[in-house]
């Protein structure tokens, strides 16, 4: 790879300089092999993300409550395969096929977003999980739409578009739970309970302990850090949850007129890394849905890589 | 209303079958083979969810002012269904449900540009809008099962399989329940027998592109017409219902 990087046209202004000016890097520009190392990393863990979040909301689709419930909940699943599909193109501009890196996730090398690894149990939960996780990837994803790589940039674009559609979605099925009778009110409390604190580890690591963050924000890659995002979406997150008059389960959350905002308790970060590490209720089922989805679709691709070939075996002769 | 009761029989039926077989499709979703396929089979399923809630729509505004379209789609008995035994085929395999999907798209390619024809105009215009989906549904089933039956020697196995499995589930597309007798007296609705020859015309043009056999059986099962469903009927309806029976009379 380095060798074919130094065969490309060195561009008059240095990788540096061009991050330092905002200029974005396209597939064909040279960059540091770290740098190119930790997009794909990124990327393809964010497109992970989204094929695995597939999992806990495909898992409601066959019970929605309504029809018109279940349409949406299937136009959203659909828009996150999509989602999936765009970032593994974005991936691929980096030298890396689709394949190598399903065999990572499917490897447990691996990672994706490890809110998926909870399990969705009621139907308040598709409403959490658009408000609370929805509303948390579009505060990491929107700074993504001017990271530094141009074709990350252009997937994100359209990426937040969508994402900020299911966010409302998700608060207007909560919405409609929080004005509904009392079973439905404490369904909606009881998925609030269960998504709050997994919501906020969805920013990582505090600053102090973030492994790569130092460098990707000196490479523009991520463009704030993991507490600036958390406090802003606390901030955001509190008056929504009043205004559907549900509680967050912290006792600690307050206003804080000198820091002009709030207050919270501290986040479970034993449990954040166990369920990094694949301890979380559902790794094991996640992983296996979509390493199985994957084995049982192997004779499906085959035939249709087989077919094509035959295809065009047939029309070389006609063309000679 | 006793004028109504053929109408909103068929009706139900066009409607069971969109919610039915997008109920299947929709099982897909998260494991398709492939993600293109994921969301291809997401978009059909909710092509039919939609065509499903325009009809009940239909039904339930000449059933009874209270009625509505979750209410029919969801708090009806097993046996006051109408859907086809072939849609409440389980997905199998992913040559199972590219047959099931080819089977009935062969027969709805002639069915709607029928019924847009009919004397029922609400009928028609979901008929116009379902044929332009007929044709994108029928050329991806299409493409598939010549993908399946020409490239491997599995894969050729295993659609050969699934044709012959789902086959006996095909004569009831073909037979005339009699809402659909009372619908093309009164409202120039399609006779479903007339719709054969198409459906072989097609299956013969396909399954030669594709190198698969035309099974030849003709012991047929019928039924879901009619309300006489299969075991697999009631998991479905457990399913599907469950948040509307567990929690009767709410808003979602």
């Amino acid at each position: 790879m380095d060798t074919e990087n130094m065969q490309k046209a060195m561009p008059t202004l240095s990788f540096e300089e061009r991050i330092e000016k905002d200029e974005k890097i396209e597939a064909r520009d040279w960059m540091p092999e770290e740098y190119r190392r930790t997009l794909i990393r990124q990327i393809s863990q964010h497109a992970h993300s989204e094929i695995v979040g597939m999992l806990p909301e495909g898992n409601w689709v066959t019970r929605a409550p309504s029809l018109k419930r279940k349409a949406i909940l299937l136009a959203k699943i659909q828009d996150e395969a999509g989602h999936g599909l765009y970032l593994y193109a974005a991936c691929e501009t980096l030298g890396v096929s689709r394949d190598d890196l399903l065999r990572e996730l499917h490897s447990g090398k691996a990672k994706y977003s490890s809110i998926f690894n909870y399990p969705a149990l009621t139907w308040a939960d598709m409403g959490a999980i658009g408000w609370l996780v929805d509303g948390a990837a579009i505060m990491n994803q929107i700074p993504l739409c001017r990271t530094s790589y141009g074709p990350y940039v252009r997937a994100m674009v359209r990426i937040c578009k969508e994402e900020s559609f299911h966010q409302r979605q998700g608060y207007e099925i909560m919405l409609t739970l929080s004005r509904g009778t009392e079973v439905q009110r404490n369904m909606a409390q009881d998925a609030l309970n269960r998504w709050w604190w997994p919501s906020l580890m969805m920013f990582g690591p505090g600053d102090s302990d973030s492994v790569h963050s130092l460098q990707n924000l000196r490479w523009k890659i991520k463009r704030f850090s993991n507490d600036e995002l958390r406090q802003r979406f606390v901030d955001m997150t509190v008056p929504q949850a009043d205004l559907l008059g549900l509680k967050i389960p912290d006792p600690r959350l307050c206003w804080n007129p000198e820091r002009n905002h709030y207050d919270f308790g501290p986040i479970d970060w034993d449990e954040f890394w166990n369920v990094v590490k694949g301890n979380g209720p559902c790794n094991r089922e996640r992983l296996s849905d979509r390493v199985a989805a994957y084995e049982n679709g192997a004779w499906v691709r085959d035939a249709a890589i087989a077919h094509a070939q035959k295809q065009r075996s047939k029309q070389v002769p006609a063309a000679s | 209303m006793s004028i109504g009761i053929e109408r909103v029989e068929y009706v139900l039926h066009l409607a069971d079958n969109a919610l039915i077989l997008g109920q299947r499709l929709g099982e897909w979703c998260g494991h398709g083979p492939v993600l293109e396929q994921d969301i291809a089979m997401t978009n059909i399923a909710l092509d039919y969810i939609g065509r499903a809630r325009m009809l009940y729509q239909y039904a339930a505004g000449i059933c009874s002012p209270e009625s509505t379209e979750d209410q029919l789609a969801f708090m009806r008995n097993e046996w006051e269904y109408r859907n086809l035994l072939l849609v409440e085929r389980p997905n199998g395999d992913f040559a199972h449900t590219v047959a099931r999907q080819f089977f009935l798209e062969a027969f709805q390619m002639d069915y709607f540009k029928a019924l847009q024809h009919s004397g029922d105009a609400t009928l028609s215009a979901i008929a116009e809008k379902s044929i332009k989906e007929t044709a994108y549904h029928f050329k991806w089933a299409s493409e598939w099962v010549i993908r399946l039956g020409d490239g491997t020697e599995i894969s050729h196995h295993r659609m050969q399989e699934a044709v012959d499995a789902l086959w006996p589930f095909t004569g009831e597309l073909f037979c005339e329940a009699p809402c659909e007798s009372w619908m093309r007296k009164s409202f120039d609705c399609p006779d479903p027998a007339a719709m054969r020859s198409g459906w072989s015309a097609r299956l013969q043009s396909v399954f030669a592109a594709a190198g698969l056999e035309i099974p030849t059986g003709n012991w047929m099962q019928e039924g879901g017409k009619t309300g006489r469903h299969t075991e697999h009927m009631g998991y479905i309806l457990a399913e599907m219902q469950y948040m509307q029976r567990a929690y009767p009379g709410m808003e979602w």
